[in-house]
């Protein structure tokens, strides 16, 4: 498999006001061309900062981000991001919001309707087109935020957290149009959360990182097949997979220890 | 029981969620059987008049009274002095809010924008703040004569002052994820601030505009005790020398009419341009 994104012997260290603090210490990940790749692991671990080196938004104090082979030196639309608070432009539609992007690459207007609308459908808020983000629930926001990603069609998806602040029954949901949208689509998908469950069901593989400073513990494989299915995930195979995370999580050996 | 005053601003910051709705319309989502606010607001417009009608008829203090006061805004309306007066002041003040306000934008985003332009301008901003714009009247005259200059400087300056801090907190209070957002979705320097920073600070800037015309407002009155011709200030000042307290009177009434007129256009642009925001 041909490596999209390719983290190598990554370091980033942040000034505080005594020397400094290591956030990723010699991160070493390569996730494949539409590959679904999770990242759990405690919070402080790094795993905001993994996603913003690969987004171009920030840069690695040493070693080298590439994707496509080219090393990341700013964020570009081949790359879209979504953020747990969603990041709407609040005094922006839903439609305007999702147009946002397209605006900016000069697509003829009746184009970036077409794609704004299409977008718009795929996840599910064509009644609310015209609403603004405040009139949303937290669910429609993130799908709002979700269809601004795809409108200018990325290769590459980064989420943080996407779906850390919604309640459980809208957050199933969108785990499973995520996953639908990701069948049909295939592009490379690297998403960050806290939710062991969330990174068995949704990933190939699960990168779990360890912090202070944040590194990666663990990458488990998960041999389950796509499509997904809520009996997979009621299945003894799932409940494994979702202990040996947990495991890799929770009970981590102290930096020090490790060899 | 609480009543909420019609049109009442909470701009810059709210509380619960909850309250949301009643904050946008607090005259008539009250309990069942509670008087209207308006109509309140009438009742004590009346008894107002009436107490200060009450205490005129006991000679209080040599203080004329609301039918005398009228007839007199009567006359200085007829002559053209009062609307003469109301041009002068209101002309003042809008020239210096409009330099002060729209200097005060483009600064306050500079500073936000560029850490260097901010370390630059913060310690004449915090020291100006501290000095009342009025203590600078002395100054002014000296340095720019008596016309017309001097008087709307001072105008300028309290405008700006008042209106430069709000922008900037504005600018620096933009989401960090609003930018950066933008930034994955293609967005340069150019389109973050001009579609991005100034939409998001509108609000704080909006909020700082009212307070520098408030300032602006009250600030006109002793400017024009500097050696002017006519204005309400003026016309006040004089009338001080006469001791005629239906003119002060009438001035009182003008400026205050006059400045919660133009606090409420302001208001009602405010709302309009703010209308995406969440009121918490
Ligand atoms: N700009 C910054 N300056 C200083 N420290 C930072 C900065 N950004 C992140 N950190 C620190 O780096 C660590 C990792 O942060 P982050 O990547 O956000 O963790 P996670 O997303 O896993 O919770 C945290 O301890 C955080 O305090
Ligand atoms: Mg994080």
């Amino acid at each position: 498999m041909t490596s999209k994104i390719s983290f190598r012997d990554v370091t980033r260290t942040f000034p505080v006001n005594n020397g400094a603090f290591t956030a990723l210490d010699g991160v070493s990940l390569d996730i494949g061309e539409r590959e679904f790749v999770t990242v759990v692991g405690p919070s402080g671990c790094g795993k905001s900062t993994l996603l913003a080196l690969a987004a171009g938004l920030d840069e690695p104090t040493s070693g080298e981000v590439t994707v496509d082979g080219e090393r990341v030196t700013g964020p570009g639309p081949e790359r879209g991001m979504i953020f747990q608070q969603y990041a709407l432009f609040p005094w922006l539609t839903v439609r305007r919001n999702v147009e946002f992007g397209l605006r900016l690459t000069g697509l003829p207007a009746a184009e970036r309707r077409a794609r704004a609308t299409h977008a718009i459908e795929l996840v599910g808020l064509a009644d609310f087109a015209d609403a603004l983000p405040k009139t949303l629930s937290g669910g429609m926001k993130q799908r709002c935020a979700i269809a601004r990603a795809y409108a200018v069609d990325p290769e590459v998806l980064l989420m943080d957290e996407p779906f850390g602040a919604l309640d459980a029954l809208t957050r199933v949901q969108l785990q499973d149009q995520l996953l639908r949208t990701w069948s049909a689509q295939r592009r490379t998908v690297l998403f960050v959360t806290h939710d062991v469950e969330e990174a068995v069901y949704l990933a190939r593989r699960v990168v779990v990182m360890a912090a202070r400073p944040g590194r990666v513990q663990e990458v488990v494989d998960i041999d389950l097949p796509y499509p997904r299915t809520e009996q997979m995930r009621l299945s003894p195979q799932f409940a494994a997979l979702r202990n040996r995370v947990w495991n890799a999580v929770y009970h981590q050996p102290p930096a020090a220890a490790r060899p | 029981m609480d009543i909420g005053v019609p049109g009442e601003s909470k701009a810059a910051g709210g509380t619960a969620t909850g309250a949301a709705r009643a904050t946008a319309r607090p005259a008539g989502r009250r309990k069942g059987r509670s008087v209207p606010a308006p109509v309140l607001n009438v009742i004590a417009l009346v008894l107002g008049l009436a107490v200060w009608a009450l205490l005129a008829w006991r000679g209080v203090g040599g203080l004329p009274g609301p039918l005398a006061v009228a007839r007199r805004g009567g006359d200085l309306l007829r002559d053209g002095t009062l609307e003469g007066d109301m041009v002068a002041s209101l002309r003042r003040v809008l020239i210096g809010f409009a330099l002060g306000t729209a200097l005060a934008v483009v600064v306050g985003f500079l500073m936000g924008w560029y850490p260097v332009v901010r370390g630059l301008c913060e310690p004449y901003i915090q020291f100006f703040r501290a000095v009342p714009p009025l203590a600078l009247i002395p100054l002014a005259i000296v340095l720019m004569g008596i016309g017309e200059t001097p008087k709307i400087f001072v105008i300028f300056l309290a405008a700006f002052l008042s209106s430069v801090v709000a922008t900037l907190q504005g600018v620096v209070g933009v989401d960090r994820t609003l930018i950066d957002a933008a930034r994955v979705l293609g967005a340069r320097d150019r389109t973050i601030f001009l579609r991005v920073v100034i939409p998001a600070s509108a609000p704080f800037i909006l909020v700082g505009m009212r307070v520098g015309l408030g300032s602006a407002w009250a600030t006109v009155v002793a400017a024009e005790l500097i050696a002017a011709q006519e204005g309400l200030g003026f016309r006040m000042q004089h009338a001080e020398t006469y001791y005629d307290l239906d003119t002060i009177f009438v001035g009182v009434i003008a400026i205050g009419v006059l400045g919660l007129v133009m606090d409420r256009l302001l208001l009602l642009a405010e709302r309009r341009i703010t209308r995406w925001q969440e009121r918490r």
